[in-house]
């Protein structure tokens, strides 16, 4: 589904991603890790389309369409979501407008009519309930207000509403409360399929107990440089970074 | 930013500069026009043509000796070249039959015309209960509802037959708020107003609709001076729409008129205003002048309200003000105006507290884009018997582009220490972060301003009747299509 060759990218004249290798088939849950600052989120804004990063060498493919040539919208059109971890608020737009509107859009790329008020009400009903979230949130502003686990909540529930292929979902768990993020996880769980694929960022064991991954990736600054099974998160939860991060800092001294 | 951003976001910008006025189109029904120019003459032509009796020509002979005197204010934060005032043709009459019985006898041309504002009176009659009294150039060609309104002893015609049939009326109140004498522009206005609306509501009556006013100017070179005299007698209410649109222009149009609002003891007014005159070429040629001059009086217990979306104008001078005369009463104001490419608008309020007790707020949004340049202008005067008063404004300014401007200019007076007076004021851009967020939901970057400009106005919007904040919306989106934070 995704495939990333030699992906390097920065902004402006600071090289953050050094050449990223990484593959996603359908079906699969990827877990990446890695101390703060080595472009996780850089990675996920790239392959979101943030024009604000300047990707300066490899490529990225998604089910087979070069996605570095597509619009943002377009990428989310094609089924990327990213699930942000700093979510942005936008003043005076209802949740339930604001996910009208984007799935009207998407809609509108695939050649589709809006769907009747009625069935998306339906349908927001439905995924309210499978995150467990309360009444009066869909007439809330998007992100206006929210508090921090709220905000997090509230991208998981776009992710449920959109249906994507490919859901990117940056810390998400940080900022939960522990029942919350059972309940994220559950409902993350349930949308799971053999047709999506989910790439987790996280730097907790936590969440990987309730979501557990195919593969567990440390990204270091700008390269991955170890991969493994569910059982690596658990070494790193007991380790730490250092043992991974002593070993590639000699490579390149 | 990257440069390929960069680049796009100039196309963009390019792109709105050049977004053509989507209302440009004349109807072609034949005028009744005197000779341009004003004199002494012609304010007793207008008057006779209009069949007016004595007291009203007196009238409009003093405002004509009072302009003569007065000189046009330099003081807003505007840039024209001064109308040449004899170069206007100050009436101008469709000829038509002036009252219709249904609105099945309206000219199939003016029915074009409206269909292509997309506010078809077929629609309207539909639409909520919206009774229209339509003022194409200077005279009001179509009313309906009148039936209804009458039952409840409400009066809502044109302000020629005002003056003909409820003369006592009309020579109590008019001039009593806004004072022929008031300013160049009340003065000339006082002197030729060729029409407009006139609204009378009985004591203790809520108005069972919307009243609603369309305005077009519809000569080439016919300078509009509307007058309107809105009364809500004692624990009245009623709601109030004027909307506007104009053909494409080349010379400037100017428009000067005169709104009094009148509310008893415990009435309400609600006055909304939608506008999207001809706002010129992108190099700012052509488009209308807006010279209007709106004030309302509120007695005891009292309520004015007004609410505006300004899209359109070259040159917008604007104050919809309240004078809060009576104990408890409340002023209003919610606004959102937009200037792009060259246009340039110096608008706000003013509220006058004198009675105790009394509160207004203030709420105005400006959204510039282009080289266009917004000023918010506002003055709280809170005199010394205004004891324990309140007043809260918020201006906020969004900026589109770097070639825009955007000014507030609050002027406060606290004449006693018991009123309290907040003001607030924000400027910002539209977020890259936010225009990202949306198109990572799929929303492309022209509806993501769209619908983050929708959010930035919803407190204005949401103040307006349904179909009129659709319409608001609709031209708020024609108004800024293209533009980027
Ligand atoms: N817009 C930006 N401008 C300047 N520097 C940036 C920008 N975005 C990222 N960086 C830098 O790139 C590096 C990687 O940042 P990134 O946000 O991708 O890290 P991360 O792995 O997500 O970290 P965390 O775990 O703290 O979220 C950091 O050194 C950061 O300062
Ligand atoms: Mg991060």
């Amino acid at each position: 589904m995704l495939q990333i060759k030699d992906l390097k990218a920065g902004i402006e004249d600071n090289q953050i991603l050094k050449g990223i290798n990484l593959e996603v088939k359908a079906g699969e849950i990827h877990a990446i890790m890695g101390p703060n600052g080595s472009g996780k989120s850089t990675l996920s804004a790239i392959i979101a389309g943030n024009e604000d990063y300047e990707v300066e060498g490899g490529n990225i493919t998604f089910n087979g369409k070069d996605l570095l040539e597509l619009d943002p919208e377009e990428r989310a059109h094609n089924g990327v979501f990213l699930s942000f971890q700093y979510p942005v608020e936008i003043p005076g737009i209802s949740v339930s407008n604001f996910i009208k509107t984007s799935i009207t859009e998407k809609r509108k790329a695939q050649g589709l009519e809006p769907i009747p008020t009625k069935d998306l009400l339906k349908m927001m009903r439905e995924k309210m309930e499978l995150l467990s979230i309360k009444q009066g949130y869909l007439s809330r502003n998007m992100n206006e207000g929210f508090s921090g686990g709220e905000k997090k909540r509230n991208e998981i529930f776009q992710m449920a509403m959109l249906e994507p292929k490919l859901a990117i979902l940056d810390e998400t768990d940080s900022g939960l409360d522990i029942d919350a993020l059972r309940i994220v996880a559950n409902g993350v769980n349930k949308l799971r399929s053999a047709d999506n694929a989910t790439v987790i960022i996280t730097h907790y064991q936590r969440l990987l107990d309730y979501i557990v991954p195919d593969f567990v990736h440390v990204l270091y600054n700008g390269r991955i440089v170890k991969s493994g099974g569910a059982e690596l998160a658990h070494e790193l939860e007991e380790k730490g970074y250092d043992w991974v991060t002593k070993e590639e800092d000699k490579k390149w001294a | 930013m990257s440069e390929q951003k960069k680049q796009s976001e100039d196309e963009l910008l390019e792109k709105v500069t050049s977004t053509e006025y989507k209302y440009g189109f004349t109807t072609d029904i034949e005028s009744d026009t005197i000779p341009k120019g004003l004199s002494e003459d012609v304010v007793r032509i207008i008057s006779a043509k209009k069949n007016e009796p004595e007291w009203m020509l007196e009238y409009r002979l003093k405002a004509y000796k009072s302009w003569l005197e007065m000189e046009e204010p330099n003081w807003a934060n505007i840039n024209y070249t001064k109308p040449n005032y004899q170069d206007v043709i100050y009436y101008s009459a469709p000829k038509q039959k002036p009252v219709l019985d249904s609105l099945d006898d309206l000219d199939p041309e003016m029915k074009k015309t409206f269909d292509k504002l997309g506010i078809s009176i077929d629609e309207q009659k539909k639409l909520a209960n919206v009774a229209v009294d339509i003022v194409m150039d200077s005279v009001s060609v179509a009313t309906s509802f009148k039936d209804t309104l009458a039952e409840k002893g409400i009066i809502f015609c044109s302000i020629s037959d005002a003056i003909k049939d409820h003369p006592e009326l009309v020579k109590k109140y008019l001039g009593t708020v806004v004072p022929a004498r008031d300013n160049f522009f009340s003065a000339l206005n006082a002197a030729v107003f060729s029409d407009g609306s006139f609204c009378y509501i009985p004591k203790g009556i809520k108005c069972p609709m919307e009243l609603s006013t369309y305005f077009r100017i519809n000569e080439a070179g016919t300078g509009q001076f509307e007058r309107t005299l809105l009364i809500a007698d004692e624990g009245s209410q009623v709601s109030y729409l004027e909307g506007c649109t104009a053909p494409m222009r080349d010379e400037n149009q100017l428009h000067a008129a005169v709104v009094e609002l009148i509310a008893m003891d415990d009435a309400d007014i609600k006055y909304s205003t939608v506008q999207n005159w001809y706002p010129g070429n992108a190099e700012g040629v052509g488009g209308v002048f807006n010279f209007v001059t709106k004030r309302g009086i509120c007695h005891k217990n009292a309520k004015i309200s007004w609410t505006q979306v300004e899209t359109g104008s070259a040159v917008t001078w604007k104050y919809p003000s309240c004078i809060l005369k009576g104990d408890n009463s409340i002023g209003e104001f919610f606004s959102v105006a937009v200037t792009n490419n060259r246009q340039q608008a110096d608008t706000g309020t003013k509220m006058i507290h004198l009675g105790k007790n009394t509160k207004s707020t203030i709420i105005a949004k400006g959204i510039s884009a282009g080289k266009s340049d917004g000023n918010y202008r506002g003055l709280v005067k809170i005199s010394k018997g205004a004891t324990n008063s309140r007043n809260f404004s918020q201006c906020d300014s969004l900026l589109m582009g770097d070639k825009c401007g955007s000014h507030t200019f609050p002027y406060i007076e606290v004449k006693n220490n018991s009123s309290k007076v907040e003001h607030e004021a924000t400027t910002s851009k539209i977020g890259e972060d936010q225009i990202f967020y949306c198109n990572q939901r799929g929303i492309g970057t022209e509806a993501a301003i769209a619908l983050i400009v929708n959010g930035y106005c919803k407190d204005v919007l949401n103040q307006l009747p349904m179909e009129f904040a659709v319409e608001a919306q609709k031209l708020l989106e024609i108004s800024l299509e293209g533009s980027v934070g």
